[in-house]
């Protein structure tokens, strides 16, 4: 039998006579209608895809947003990132993180004026800066996808701008929409979208960022407000161009300005992001038409951009595809790299036009089971390890760096490692007055438990070693972040041999005692401490995790009390402030330290401001550093004030410094051009498959084992046999 | 006839009030409009205002139950349970909180669903009744001692167990079908072979039994004796008159299920991610979607009167002493 | 060694449970009707067989049920030793290493290295990538690769042969008072049972026990020098779980039933005996009910509670005592999603007792309404509730395990077998897979139900002439 079972993968001619009847017999319970050998069995993807220069990816939650002025999380990035362009974006494989021009001609240069309006110089001292202007050139000649908000008619009207109900009622999806069209970009689509960032209708989460420092923008806020209330329909179309925004300027058909309160450098980090992507007006009357919402046609779901891509199927049920913009105006490969880029293969595309792909499928894949597997065996090119995870809850991965194992290295997958600009922290609530406070005593509490909590042994439980213990609260590659000796934490650890080592439990108890408890109970009522640990995580993990967690606390005396909920109970407990300690994390939005330091800043607190500074530390001295330090650019002196602020925090320990996530992702050996870049989101364009390599792999790694169907098929025989001759028998004698 | 069926149709309505109530007060007692407005939102920089907004967008700013602002009969209908329900009630499930049209998603999603929930159905039954006869034809022999035991042992396994187990053997081991997804068309045979197989398998232990003890309960009637007395085969005995007359129980037994088999399977549809409504309901509940939720209990408890009226209207049909009244 | 008693709702529950069942044993041993059924139940072999196993189960369960805070022996030299805040059971006192024996992560059962390479620091400084030794799991060999199979064997056959030892003492004291109750010598009853001529088959229950008894000894045995099942993530125990989750498993199959018994009963039996709008208003109540998707209700009412505990913090103190009411709270919502199947069918025999002669009988003698029920149809309907309640305590033990992993199960955590299923579904895609948690809760919760199963069977059949006349 075992003779047969080998043949139906190797042998073209479908196997031998018997096992051909086999397969007639089973074809009712088997995939062999594409008949043998084209495609392995188990592939997910069509046959006729097989050779095709296609990405095959998955994502684990349908994304929510896909309009630019709201998506803010990075499963919708992994999207939108490909189809929006923003005048900037990050060089792909430069460190430290640089940005370079996308739709912009160049990296703008902010322009200084005082109070009065006069012109200052680049080095003004930032007391005198009143505003700073942006002015933003955009490449002419760039196209949007073509798009059915785009097309005319032959008189040069919009097609489909005036549609009449019922025809908006026959329709299900874009595509219905038999005709496209598509012009050029200018500088007003950019004006536009700003101005949509304002619109209250549409809630951008950076809308009150934006107050802050754009010109004019809380004046517009409310100005839009009011005209949408006089509007007819609530949702209908109201034309953002008739409403003047006093910060943001229209010069040209290829220039805009952009004025901000003050002096903001981190300002150009975001026209780096799709907030500040352009936007056709077109786009927003088409979709604003009366019925469209509820036929789901919004730009939520249908995108409209000028990227190399563009969405030609959404069906966040089942699968995204992404296919190359034939309008894309074309960007050829980067042809300069960090030292080491080139002997890793990376500039062998130098100079080519991207997009190098010409479709990417991601597939929903909600399990993690399904999804390794597939990786493994050959149907997914890379194993989806995202940075969005400070949102939910550690992600799961095998392998890592520790256990890349033979049979991986056999299958030639490789590995991308880079330490993410993010960070993990156990927050004390410095509100509280157990923990919290200014006091000596708590302080010395606070820094005996983070000497106590063991998170290098953390980071080897629970996330395979992918990451690296923190020393404070800049990650490294961030501006301000110091690594070797000068970067290690003196509270919680000691120096050898030019190593950080965790100091004693021994330390970390005297310090304890130092705090009135002695022993983990208090001098003054003789009961040990207990102290609450609110946890909104519910995964299979958590148990572990909690439990870790507890073991940690038992070595002070402290008893630990967990306190699960959901994730909005959680976020209530942080926002009204009656937690103790807690899991969170932070992920950045663009690499300057700032990004991280105002999770401490006073005036960010969470309970009194509403802000992110989660565990509502406040020190006098920290804020006004950080104030200094905000709108500086990257000097020695920077550098300096950020050292003396990160030694306050360290002091005063209102975090236990957890540590950083290392970001890993395996990939196939046909899967070409990957560098982790954890700044950039529109890296597709840069990634080169090698379908035949792919589709010999995966032939070769999932041949079909027939050999169990057969034998399932000899026993059923073998049952049956004895069954009919003992009905044969029973027949006979009830007949006589 | 006609009539019966109004009025039970018409007893259902005060069933839908009270589902409808009870989902609308467990819901609001877990969620209040502002956690689903911050989960939609989003985690990073969300600010009152744009909570505010996101629920007056949504018509979720209104009190639950009772408006105190409002007199008369407006006090309860300018709430948020009364706007919500009468259109419920109109079939128009509306948008969902994220901003999909609940029934365009439901007619897509169903298909799916039905695409596992029928095969698994049609083909459980095929196999539960054929073991089920061979057993009554072997009763009291040791392949009726042996099935039973089987039977039960396949009962006491966990559903998870044949789920984990099947997609670990038959999809990683042997590579015989893709591991989990789904496609449009003839395409998706490939994917649904095994949920489906698997289905069955985790059915044969409780339908096998349960079959078995109608024919038997049939098998010790008078008229199977006298059958047997005027010299018919056991063959014949069994398919003729024992599985005729056991057809009566079998069928109403189906048809209670069949309006249930639109809501999907939960588990099954995760694992194997099949895009159907036992998922989109399980989406639902962890994303905090009060829309969907809302329209899927509906759904549910329409589809479960449904099959209760189809069943006792299949008596009639199948056994004409039984009359509605 | 003990501190305070602690009595969690549970606990309190599950003894009531006890209670019940002592005093419904000797309320149906005085009535004939109940007891010749049972009689039967203890006749079958079958029946006999997996009440041992359903005992063994249940031992370990009660086992678990009696909580207490111990006495935490001080990590320091001069401190006087406190009663510490966790709460543990007596269960966990008796199998206190295999409680305290932690390793680092994965091992595999009866392993004596961890399941993964790591980075080992050899004495002269140099590194080496190898499995490292576990700290407890065979750590008194001195060879583990060369000691190894003779150690396994020979702690094996140690419990073989104390199984064995054991299993012949209570045997001799059985067929003792076998013997004395049958008033014939110790020879004759033993003759009598090995051969299988006493009506009740007291050679299959020995058998069983033996075998049990077998698996325990050889587990205890195995379990001094190494990890019987294998370690988790974090290098817990496996089989302690597995044994840890037995009475989770045993609670929700039997705290369910006991929460909806009492509202199956009096609802089913008022609709079935009061008619009219009684009957129109407990029918609505249960059809609504009925048709909302159970898995929703279950989900509404989890987040429920985890509010009322979140706002009731203080009142929680210990992980121990949220997990338990979580628990409780589970139980009861599945009590609520299960009672209705049973009130239908109590309705309708209501309703056909009421139309018997007795009864109407006693109401025209003017009997009151509630005397007749307790009279005269609760104790008519009381085997089709012993019925149900037998039915259904397996599916809710896998209830359990499929609620778990849609997250809305008993507590993370806390033991059970549908939390070890759940984390195990990770396992599975480890490169080299992780199997023993899986297959060490399989098998716990497979034997549990297989036996549950089984036996209700023989319930049935004793109890329902209909169906035994039909064999």
């Amino acid at each position: 039998m075992l003779r047969f079972g080998r043949q139906p993968a190797i042998d073209t001619g479908c196997g031998g006579w018997l096992s051909r009847r086999l397969v007639l017999l089973l074809a009712s319970i088997l995939p062999l209608l594409a008949g043998c050998g084209e495609r392995a069995w188990n592939a997910p993807y069509p046959a006729s895809e097989a050779e095709s220069n296609t990405l095959y990816s998955s994502f684990s939650e349908r994304p929510k947003h896909l309009d630019p002025a709201r998506s803010y999380a990075a499963n919708e990035y992994a999207f939108i990132g490909q189809i929006y362009e923003p005048p900037l974006q990050y060089h792909f494989l430069k460190r430290p993180y640089q940005l370079v021009p996308l739709s912009a001609e160049e990296v703008p240069h902010p322009a200084f004026f005082d109070r009065q309006g006069n012109r200052l110089p680049d080095d003004a001292p930032v007391e005198r800066i009143a505003f700073s202007e942006y002015e933003i050139r955009i490449r002419p000649g760039m196209n949007y996808q073509p798009h059915p908000a785009l097309a005319k008619t032959a008189d040069g009207s919009y097609r489909y701008h005036e549609l009449d109900p019922t025809r908006i009622e026959s329709v299900n999806r874009l595509a219905d929409f038999p005709h496209t069209g598509f012009r050029e970009v200018t500088a007003e689509d950019y004006v536009y979208q700003v101005k949509r960032l304002a619109d209250p209708s549409i809630h951008s989460p950076i809308a009150s960022i934006m107050s802050e420092y754009i010109v004019g923008f809380p004046e517009f806020v409310s100005t839009l407000g009011g005209a949408r209330k006089s509007l007819p329909g609530e949702s209908g179309w109201l034309d953002l161009r008739s409403y003047p925004l006093e910060g943001v300027e229209l010069l040209d058909r290829y220039r805009f300005r952009i004025r901000l309160h003050g002096k903001y450098p981190q300002f150009v980090y975001w026209l780096a992001m799709t907030f500040f992507a352009p936007m056709p007006w077109e786009a927003d009357r088409f979709y604003s038409q009366p019925g469209m919402a509820e036929r789901n046609i919004n730009l939520n779901w249908y995108p409209i951009g000028s990227g190399p891509f563009m969405l030609s199927e959404n069906n966040p049920n089942l699968r995204m595809v992404l296919t190359r913009n034939p309008n894309f105006h074309g960007e050829p490969y980067p042809s300069q790299g960090e030292p080491g880029d080139r002997e890793a293969g990376m500039l062998e595309d130098a100079g080519k036009p991207l997009p190098l792909i010409d479709k990417a499928v991601y597939s929903l894949e909600k399990e993690v089971i399904p999804r390794w597997n597939k990786f493994l065996q050959g149907y997914y090119d890379t194993s989806g390890v995202s940075s969005d995870s400070f949102d939910q809850a550690v992600e799961f991965g095998s392998g890592g760096e520790a256990t890349l194992t033979d049979e991986m290295r056999q299958k030639d997958i490789r590995l991308a490692t880079a330490v993410e600009t993010s960070i993990f922290y156990l927050g004390f609530n410095m509100a509280d007055p157990v923990i919290g406070g200014d006091s000596a005593e708590n302080r010395y509490l606070r820094q005996a438990i983070s000497i106590a909590v063991d998170f290098e042994e953390y980071i080897s439980i629970f996330s395979n070693g992918r990451g690296v213990v923190a020393q404070g609260p800049l990650p490294p590659g961030i501006f301000g972040s110091r690594d070797g000796i000068d970067g290690i934490n003196r509270v919680v650890f000691d120096v050898v041999d030019g190593e950080p080592r965790r100091k004693s439990l021994q330390e970390a108890r005297e310090l304890m005692a130092r705090a009135g408890y002695p022993g983990g109970k208090s001098e003054t009522t003789g009961k040990a401490l207990v102290l609450n640990y609110e946890s909104a995580s519910a995964g299979p993990d958590s148990k572990h995790l909690l439990n870790w967690m507890r073991k940690q606390f038992r070595k002070l005396g402290i008893q630990l009390v967990i306190r699960a909920t959901d994730y909005n109970r959680f976020q209530e407990k942080l926002r009204k402030g009656t937690g103790q300690l807690f899991m969170f994390g932070w992920n950045a939005d663009y690499p300057d330290p700032e990004n991280f330091l105002f999770l401490l800043y006073g005036p960010n607190g969470k309970v009194e401001h509403a802000g992110e500074n989660a565990v509502n530390y406040d020190n006098p001295e920290f804020n006004r550093l950080f104030e200094q330090m905000k709108n500086m650019d990257n000097t020695p002196q920077r550098q300096e004030i950020i050292d003396r602020m990160v030694e306050i925090l360290r002091h005063d320990a209102p975090w236990i410094w957890g540590f950083y996530p290392k970001g890993f992702s395996l990939y196939h050996g046909w899967y070409g051009n990957v560098k982790p870049n954890l700044m950039a989101n529109n890296t597709l364009k840069y990634k080169r498959i090698d379908p035949r390599t792919r589709l010999e792999r995966q032939q070769a790694w999932n041949p079909p084992v027939v050999w169990p169907l057969y034998l399932l098929f000899l026993l059923l025989v073998v049952t049956v046999v004895p069954a009919i001759h003992h009905y044969r028998k029973r027949e006979r004698s009830s007949a006589r | 006839m006609i009539a019966y069926i109004l009025r039970r149709i018409l007893y259902a309505i005060p069933i839908l009030i009270g589902v409808n109530v009870l989902t609308f007060v467990l819901f609001f007692v877990v969620n209040s409009p502002d956690d689903m407005a911050r989960m939609h939102l989003g985690m990073k920089r969300v600010t009152p205002e744009a909570i505010q907004g996101w629920k007056a967008e949504r018509g979720y700013d209104k009190p639950l139950l009772l408006n105190d602002s409002r007199e008369g009969l407006e006090a309860l209908t300018d709430t948020i349970f009364f706007q919500k329900s009468v259109k419920l009630f109109q079939f128009d499930f509306g948008i969902s909180d994220s901003d999909r049209d609940i029934g365009y998603d439901i007619s897509q999603r169903m298909w799916p669903s039905l695409a596992i929930a029928v095969p698994v159905l049609l083909v459980g039954l095929l196999v539960n009744i054929t073991y089920a006869l061979l057993i009554a034809f072997f009763r009291a022999t040791y392949i009726d001692i042996w099935s039973v035991v089987l039977c039960v042992v396949m009962m006491s396994i966990s559903g998870l167990f044949y789920i984990i187990g099947g997609q670990y053997l038959v999809s990683k081991l042997l590579h015989l079908v893709p591991i989990s997804g789904y496609d449009t068309g003839v395409s998706a045979i490939k994917f649904l072979v095994l949920p489906v197989i698997i289905g069955v398998i985790g059915g044969i232990g409780s339908g096998t039994r349960w079959y078995r003890t109608l024919f038997l309960e049939e098998i010790n009637r008078d008229y199977v004796r006298t059958a047997r007395a005027k010299g018919l085969s056991e063959a014949v005995v069994l398919f003729r008159h024992v599985l005729k007359n056991a057809m009566i129980p079998i069928l109403t037994g189906v048809v209670v299920v069949l309006p249930l088999l639109f809501m999907g399977s939960l588990i099954t549809e995760s694992f194997f991610g099949i895009p159907g409504l036992g998922s989109y309901t399980i989406d639902a509940i962890n994303r905090q979607d009060f829309a969907i939720v809302r329209a899927m209990v509906f759904l549910g408890s329409v589809l479960y009167i449904l099959g209760l009226l189809l069943t006792d209207i299949s008596y009639t049909l199948v056994d004409p002493r039984v009359r509605l009244s | 060694m003990t501190g305070g008693l602690v009595i969690l709702w549970t606990d309190g529950l599950i003894f009531l449970l006890l209670l019940f069942t002592v005093v419904f044993g000797v309320y149906a041993s005085r009535r004939e009707h109940l007891r010749g059924p049972w009689r039967l139940v203890v006749r079958s072999r079958v029946g006999v067989s997996t009440l041992v196993v359903l005992a063994f189960y249940v031992i370990v369960g009660l086992l678990d049920s009696i909580h207490f805070h111990p006495l935490a022996p001080s990590q320091e030299a001069g401190v006087e030793s406190v009663r510490s805040g966790e709460v543990i059971s007596l269960f966990d006192h008796l199998v206190t290493p295999l409680r305290e024996r932690h390793e680092k992560t994965y091992s595999a059962p009866l392993a004596t290295h961890l399941y993964a390479k790591e980075t080992i620091e050899l004495a002269d400084g140099s590194v080496l990538r190898d499995y490292p030794r576990l700290q407890f799991g065979g750590a008194h060999l001195e060879d583990p690769h060369g000691d190894w199979a003779g150690d396994v064997l020979k702690l094996g056959l140690i419990g073989l042969s104390k199984g064995l030892l054991v299993t012949l003492v209570v045997g001799n004291i059985l067929l003792a008072l076998l013997a004395g109750r049958w008033r014939m010598g110790f020879g004759d009853a033993a003759r009598a049972v090995l051969w299988g001529r006493t009506i009740v088959p007291w050679r299959v229950a020995l058998v069983t026990l033996g075998v049990l008894l077998i698996l325990v000894m050889v587990s205890i045995e195995l379990s001094t020098g190494y990890h019987l099942l294998g370690t988790d993530k974090v290098g817990e125990d496996v089989f302690y779980q597995a044994l840890k989750s037995i009475r989770t498993g045993l609670l929700i199959g039997t705290l369910t039933t006991l929460v909806m018994l009492p509202a199956a009963i009096l609802l089913g039996i008022m609709a079935g005996y009061f008619r009219g709008w009684v009957d129109d208003l407990i029918q609505y109540t249960y059809t609504t009910l009925n048709s909302i998707p159970g898995v929703l209700l279950i989900a509404a009412a989890i987040l429920m509670l985890q509010i009322y505990m979140s706002n009731h913090a203080d009142d929680f103190n210990s992980l121990v005592e949220r997990a338990d009411l979580r628990l409780l709270f589970l139980c009861i919502i599945l009590g609520v999603t299960s009672w209705t199947g049973l009130c239908r069918l109590l309705r309708g025999e209501a309703m056909k007792l009421r139309e018997v002669d007795y009864v109407q009988a006693a109401e025209a003698f003017g009997v009151g309404h509630f005397q007749i029920i307790l009279r005269h149809i609760l104790p008519n309907v009381l085997h089709i509730v012993l019925i149900t309640v037998v039915l259904d305590f397996s599916g809710l033990v896998l209830a359990e395990a499929v609620l778990s992993y849609v997250n809305i199960g008993v507590d993370p955590t806390m033991n059970s077998w549908g939390n070890m299923i759940n984390s195990a579904r990770l396992e599975m895609a480890r490169e080299p897979v992780v199997w023993w948690s899986l297959l060490a809760s399989m098998l716990f919760m497979f034997t549990l139900v297989l036996s549950a199963n089984l036996f209700s069977d023989v319930v049935r059949d004793a109890f329902d002439p209909r169906l035994r006349n039909s064999r």
